[in-house]
């Protein structure tokens, strides 16, 4: 048997409706919503800000500090126990080297700037969703940026790769899955973020990482677009 | 928050209006949406003015404490996630989101606004477990009163999951809601006092400058069910009174939100 229609009835290499939105928290310097089916993220950013303790800081460059948080009611079934695990401190931790390469924080020695990344409601994708949600509230933040960072799961189900795999997917029992989330830097294209759990050839992976870029520059816009509409004068 | 900035705020307070242009006694927009979350068993997000708040109800089959055989257990926390605000740092709960889980804890405990009674299963070995967290998204003030209409209104969004006696499936959701004693749901307004002004729903400016403040719980008969006092000054028994007085009056408009 091989997959061949989508769960939801999605293309092969379709996203889940996706929905921005920036400046959705007005106490942070910067902030986004990044919406991607079920799965939804908010992005604040602080600073640049004094860094403690003061060890930390760094007289020739900022530095940039990701926190992932799942909400205790985000998911189906078990509450998630509040509080850093093992699995958010890694995910933050490649969140940080995702959004590395565009953030230039040279004018900014010894402070930092801290993403705060939580996750009101999951459906897998959610490290991904974070990161392009933390790539726009940057943005929105003013900080020096080379480009935007957009990011999102690719998966093999069965014998299909697929892009932007749901739960469903992600457990898919009939067939072996690979899940591959990758984040693609706007304009050089370069990837900033690549994990994969599950099995998969040098062939699909090459064209895993063609088939994100195509699915990546949408989001781009969108992102583009969701920023742009925060700041555009409206005229009446 | 700068000299003149308090200043500012004083100044319009001696004239009885606010510093953003309120009346004394006057909340700003709110806006309660139920249901926002599909994997929560219920879930809601409060909005007051720029102040945003979600609260998510998870529920689960547990054995109950041996000093209530036959109910149910409840539990409310609150995450201040540093996202919201500047102030809020990462780490394991600090003592204001402690105070903020526990003063809404105790309106819903207190009230009997849960029928704690009718989430039992089996007694002394099985009955519904009932967690509420709050994750604070923007604070622009007044966190006490957008939690505990949150938490309320995700208590009222509420549907028990299927339960076929061994395990709970969360993706079948029943067309039964949580059991809940409408009449006895509190609604919290806190009343702040600043020199001798009273005001309600303060900005994070004005909260700077709040000498003391109290949190009524009403029931809609106009029963207390909570009580908080905060701030560093006291009260006389005259201005408890008046908060109270408030407090009670105020909510009869909160409560039109649910």
């Amino acid at each position: 048997m091989s997959y061949t229609k989508r769960n939801d009835g999605r293309k092969f290499d379709e996203t889940r409706p996706i929905e921005a939105k920036a400046g959705v928290i007005k106490r942070a310097d910067g902030s986004a919503y990044f919406k991607i089916g079920k799965t939804a993220a908010y992005a604040a950013v602080y600073g640049p800000r004094e860094i403690h303790p003061k060890f930390l800081q760094n007289p020739k460059n900022g530095k940039l500090r990701c926190f992932y948080n799942m909400m205790p009611f985000s998911s189906m079934g078990d509450r998630v126990r509040p509080g850093a695990n093992r699995r958010a401190k890694e995910i933050a931790m490649v969140t940080e080297k995702a959004l590395l390469p565009v953030v230039d924080l040279t004018e900014f020695p010894n402070s930092v700037v801290d993403v705060f990344i939580e996750l009101p409601q999951t459906d897998a994708g959610t490290r991904c969703a974070g990161i392009c949600a933390a790539s726009m509230a940057l943005a929105d933040a003013g900080i020096p940026m080379r480009g935007m960072v957009a990011a999102v799961s690719m998966g093999r189900v069965d014998d299909k790769l697929v892009v932007d795999l749901d739960y469903s997917e992600e457990s898919y029992e009939k067939g072996t899955v690979a899940d591959i989330p990758i984040a693609i830097v706007s304009g050089t294209g370069e990837v900033s973020l690549l994990q994969m759990d599950g099995e998969l050839s040098r062939d699909e992976l090459k064209q895993a990482i063609e088939t994100v870029k195509k699915a990546c520059s949408k989001i781009d816009k969108i992102q583009r677009d969701a920023l742009k509409k925060k700041y555009e004068v409206k005229n009446e | 928050m700068n000299n003149q900035q308090k200043d500012h705020i004083l100044n319009f307070l001696e004239k009885g209006i606010r510093f953003d242009g309120r009346k004394l006694d006057e909340y700003r927009k709110i806006k309660v949406e139920k249901g926002f979350s599909e994997n929560a068993e219920g879930s809601a997000r409060v909005t007051i003015g720029d102040t945003i708040v979600l609260a998510g109800v998870k529920l689960s089959v547990e054995e109950p404490y041996s000093d209530t055989p036959d109910e149910g257990t409840m539990m409310i926390n609150a995450e201040l996630m540093p996202l919201s605000s500047s102030d809020f740092e990462p780490g394991p709960p600090a003592i204001q989101a402690i105070e903020l889980a526990r003063v809404v804890d105790r309106g819903i405990r207190e009230s009997g606004a849960i029928d704690r009674k009718k989430l039992c299963i089996k007694k002394e070995e099985k009955v519904w477990s009932v967690i509420v967290d709050i994750c604070t998204v923007n604070d622009d003030g007044n966190l006490f009163d957008a939690s505990a209409l949150a938490v309320v209104a995700a208590l009222q969004d509420t549907k028990m999951p299927s339960y076929n006696g061994k395990v709970v499936d969360y993706k079948k959701k029943t067309k039964e809601a949580l059991p809940l004693n409408l009449k006895k749901i509190p609604i919290s307004c806190t009343v702040s006092k600043i020199k001798n002004y009273f005001i309600v729903d303060p900005t994070p400016e004005e909260e700077e400058k709040v000498e003391a403040r109290l949190t009524v719980e009403v029931e809609e008969d106009g029963t207390l069910c909570a009580l908080q006092k905060g701030g560093d000054k006291p009260l006389t028994a005259e201005d408890i009174d008046k908060m109270v007085g408030i407090g009670i009056e105020k909510s009869k408009e909160l409560r039109k939100f649910l």
